[in-house]
């Protein structure tokens, strides 16, 4: 085993790990910035996918502004709320959430069948793709040519999404002068 | 086991973890972590097969598309979970149930 998998491993046992004490924990703030461990870890298994260029924008984007914004909601949220909140439940599996449990282990069995059944690795291109070997070496200049080219139009809907999308939220985050 | 499997049944814990937040939550912004962390499998599916297509790197562009895409939608979640939480004083999901009053 090299020392690139024992790294892998680690990576892929952190993300699930910290992701159970997302789901697990009582503290509502804790369960957040474990939060954050997953994403960091889920960065490092896209670097291992030869994915640089999508680890770099995980952390920037995810860790950077989305974590950022739920924090920042959860303190405008109010107090109470998150007292009340953690003093519910004190066991993880409760009658409240046993169905939630038990639709989610059934879910991953039928995913993990599918996986096994499907075989990724005998699929034909992705067989010729390993025979090729790595070729491309510049896979970052790759990925902005066939942005501004191949993918010109979803870029550009999404950009426009995006605005819409913040200009929304804007709109809906403002204080309401007049209230009816 | 080879990588490519790894990935896959790491991308399947993530997204069931996910999907028990979701459902098992009675707070709203630990529901939306939830949904991000199905979003995030769903990506790391995308990475993982983007490794064998080394032409157009589709797998990678439109992972990144749904990264850019998530963090709009929690934007968005966001404001409306501050907009319920001044209606209503609470973000349970479960007790938010009139439309307007």
């Amino acid at each position: 085993m090299s020392i690139n998998q024992v790294l892998f491993y680690v990576m892929g046992f952190t993300a699930l790990a910290s992701a159970l004490v997302v789901a697990a924990s009582k503290n509502l703030v804790r369960s957040v910035f474990m939060f954050f461990v997953t994403l960091f870890a889920l960065a490092g298994l896209y670097v291992f996918a030869l994915a640089d260029f999508v680890a770099v924008t995980q952390v920037v984007i995810y860790v950077g502004g989305v974590l950022v914004l739920m924090l920042f909601a959860f303190m405008l949220s109010g107090k109470d709320t998150l007292n009340n909140l953690q003093q519910r439940g004190s066991k993880f599996i409760t009658l409240h959430n046993f169905s939630a449990f038990l639709a989610a282990v059934l879910f991953l069995i039928v995913l993990v069948n599918a996986i096994l059944k499907a075989e990724p690795e005998k699929l034909n291109w992705i067989q010729l793709s390993v025979q090729e070997g790595q070729t491309q070496t510049d896979n970052l200049g790759n990925i902005g040519v066939n942005l501004m080219t191949r993918y010109l139009l979803p870029l550009e809907i999404i950009s426009i999404v995006l605005m819409m999308a913040l200009i929304g939220a804007v709109h809906l985050s403002r204080k309401e002068e007049h209230k009816a | 086991m080879s990588m490519l499997s790894s990935f896959l049944f790491i991308s399947a814990g993530l997204f069931c973890i996910g999907l028990f937040i979701v459902l098992s939550k009675r707070n709203a912004i630990q529901v939306l972590i939830g949904i991000e962390l199905m979003i995030n499998a769903a990506i790391l599916n995308l990475v993982a097969f983007g490794k064998y297509d080394k032409l157009m790197n589709s797998g990678q562009i439109f992972a990144l598309f749904a990264i850019v895409l998530a963090a709009a939608a929690v934007a968005v979640a966001l404001a409306i979970v501050l907009n319920v939480y001044r209606q209503y004083k609470t973000i349970d999901p479960n007790k938010v149930e009139r439309l307007k009053d």
